[in-house]
């Protein structure tokens, strides 16, 4: 707290400019220049080091827990002892643990990640076939959500105690302890499949009608987005709201608040460009380590709206279940978490000069 | 002064203890008197929180019920062969919530499904913190490498995404009640072990530490017997919270068939309504009522959880 208020001043009064060329605005630092490049060098081999404990946890975790793997494959049906031994030599289980290992790791990393039982495709084709709509989906609810999660969370803590706050926080808690599939499918049955006088409003599912071109596929895709859109939102967006208004909250008593107020600035001025930027800082990295919770969402969200991306086709290796689409995801959905996670730590000393000096 | 007595009693006796004296009854004693007293300062702090009291009644309400359901629904509501109604009917008088797909009582099955629920959130959230905690106890006690390898460990896992790590476990374990408990549990642990190994380091430098170390405690009794008493706080909040994260990742593992097939859960209840068409049917009544059930049950321990934690802490009391 104390180390905070000694160096808050000069950090509120630095940023007194447009905050977001604030950082930039001071001019390179001499200890910046050599700094950075080693807080990078640290951030991306912990990355690595993380990449690599999510390989080996794929490895284990498909082909050890429990017992035999060609058995559960065949999935019980009745398989002669040639089949088996066909099988096992088929997917390499008849080679030494050591040897499967690498094998696994050197085909993983050339993108090999095995052929899917469901669909006898190449795993990762069916991945980067999906990747598209599952960045689309995604990238635009997490925009939103953290967009509308800053705003609200900024005015509730502004106001903190007072009935639009309370009103605010609960609805937020509320939508966020609302199992996201369950208000998927609500969304369907009132908007989609519509009740009552009400006609459906929106696509019940799909990514696409078929048939528009141009313009007009846009808009249709468009319109089959709002609705997993609304409920990925509705669900995360609490998320980013309480981390927000904790982290202002936690700046709100700090002394060079008073000192902006003491000169005179208008209130909004004092929270848009004093306030506000100092709270943002372990707001980004919350929202970053939260986005493990997204990706759940999102699985269950494309699997509720039939949505074409990595999520609905997670369920749909799942029931089967189809081990090499299953592994090559659980792979992929890793990956994209601690890279985003990696990317906003890289990210992180642009907004806050006193990390990776 | 009397507190200053006993306090010097007290730590006179606990030292004579082992020697099997006479007044080593005395501060045992003595510690429930105090313990009673904490707990019912805590429970008058609690009661002025009115969201708390909510979240705790709201469980009662749903507890009740479920403790109660064998005597309440009968031994075969879940039974699918010879189910009273017919399948998908509307509310009625006999039954309040209409009928299941297969024309249960769909009341008695939600019921029933919140025995599942919240079994496995308080099982899946005790092993989850049970975890959290004694590595968080351990990595904040022994320093150096066991401590970098552990929060590396933990940094992690905190990382991973949670459910698709619970997904993972759950497709190549068998299906059962204990295999959900497992792979919700043993995902969801990181957050309290980074949270109890900070409250750790910040115990171990305090001045009583030092002087059970300089009478020859050893690291189990540091431990166990100041440590711990001290991260008890904030792992309780910790529970309360993780239990309603851990309810809603029970009903998601059910709804995406993860779930143990045999029992009735409120999620099962969910799976089963997709499944039998109830969306595209318009059948509201079918997939409202576990729906609610545990956005409402997940809400009240996150109520509580949030009380817990700010009447403990009251800094976070005011601002939260």
């Amino acid at each position: 707290m104390t180390a905070d208020a000694a160096s808050a001043p000069v950090e509120g009064t630095g940023a007194a400019g447009p905050a977001k060329d604030g950082p930039a605005a001071r001019g390179p630092r001499v200890r910046t220049a050599t700094a950075y490049p080693r807080y990078v060098a640290g951030k991306v081999a912990g990355a690595a080091v993380s990449l690599l404990a999510v390989l080996v946890t794929g490895f284990f975790l498909f082909r050890l827990i429990p017992g035999d793997p060609v058995k559960f494959m065949t999935g019980g049906r009745q398989v002669s002892a040639e089949q088996l031994a066909a099988y096992r030599r088929e997917f390499g289980l008849d080679l030494p643990l050591w040897r499967q290992f690498t094998d696994y790791c050197g085909k993983a990393l050339t993108g090999d990640l095995g052929t899917s039982y469901q669909f006898s495709a190449p795993v990762i084709d069916k991945i980067t076939e999906a990747l598209p709509n599952t960045l689309l989906l995604t990238g635009t609810a997490f925009v939103l959500y953290t967009a509308l999660g800053i705003l609200l969370g900024t005015r509730a803590a502004w106001r903190h105690g007072r009935l639009g706050d309370r009103l605010g926080t609960g609805l937020a808690l509320t939508l966020y302890s609302l199992p996201s599939f369950w208000l998927g499918l609500l969304l369907i049955i009132t908007l989609s499949v519509g009740i009552g006088p009400l006609p459906g409003l929106f696509p019940t599912g799909g990514m696409e009608s078929g048939g528009e071109e141009g313009l007009a596929y846009v808009l249709d895709v468009a319109h089959h987005l709002v609705l997993p859109v609304v409920t990925l939102v509705a669900v995360e967006y609490g998320q980013t709201l309480l981390v927000t208004r904790s982290a202002l909250l936690d700046e709100m008593g700090s002394d060079y608040l008073t000192t902006a107020r003491a000169k005179g600035l208008r209130d909004d001025l004092v929270r848009r460009r004093h306030a506000v930027p100092n709270a943002l800082l372990p707001t980004v990295t919350l929202i970053f380590i939260n986005l493990g919770r997204t990706v759940a969402g999102v699985i269950l969200v494309e699997t509720v709206f039939s949505w074409p991306g990595l999520g609905g086709l997670f369920y749909q290796a799942l029931s089967v279940p189809d081990l090499p689409l299953v592994q090559g995801l659980f792979l992929v959905f890793a990956a994209a978490v601690i890279l985003m996670n990696t990317l906003a730590d890289l990210l992180y000393p642009l907004f806050d000069p006193r990390v990776g000096r | 002064m009397t507190t200053e007595n006993t306090g010097v009693r007290k730590t006179a006796g606990d030292d004579t203890a082992a020697a099997g004296k006479p007044p080593s009854v005395r501060p045992r004693a003595l510690a429930w008197q105090r313990r009673r007293a904490s707990a019912a300062r805590f429970w008058r702090t609690y009661r002025t929180h009115r969201a708390g009291v909510f979240g705790l009644a709201v469980l009662t309400l749903f507890a009740l019920p479920a403790l109660a359901a064998p005597l309440l629904t009968g031994s075969d509501a879940a039974d699918v062969t010879d189910a009273p109604g017919a399948p998908l009917e509307s509310p009625s008088a006999e039954f309040p919530f209409g009928t299941d797909r297969f024309g249960r009582n769909l009341l008695a099955l939600v019921i029933r499904g919140a025995r599942v629920s919240l079994l496995v959130g308080l099982l899946a959230a005790v092993l989850s913190v049970a975890i959290g905690t004694l590595i968080g106890v351990t990595a904040g006690h022994f320093r150096g490498w066991y401590a970098t390898v552990m929060m590396r460990i933990t940094d992690w896992f905190l990382v991973m995404p949670t459910l698709v790590l619970a997904i993972a476990l759950a497709t190549v374990m068998s299906r059962s009640l204990l295999t959900v408990v497992v792979a919700i549990g043993v995902t969801t642990w990181p957050t309290t072990a980074r949270l109890v190994r900070a409250q750790t380091l910040a115990v171990e430098t305090r001045p009583y530490i030092e002087r059970a170390r300089a009478l020859g405690g050893g690291h189990w009794h540091v431990m166990t017997r100041h440590v711990l008493p001290n991260v008890m706080p904030l792992v309780l909040a910790q529970t309360t919270l993780i239990i309603s994260s851990a309810i809603l990742a029970e009903a998601t593992l059910a709804f995406l068939g993860l779930g143990d097939p045999t029992v009735v859960s409120w999620g099962g209840l969910l799976q089963d309504a997709r499944e039998a068409g109830a969306v595209s049917a318009g059948h509201w009544g079918y997939l409202v009522p576990p729906g609610i059930a545990i956005a409402v049950v997940a809400l009240a321990f996150t109520l509580c959880g949030r009380t817990v934690e700010s009447v403990l802490n009251p800094r976070l009391g005011v601002s939260r």
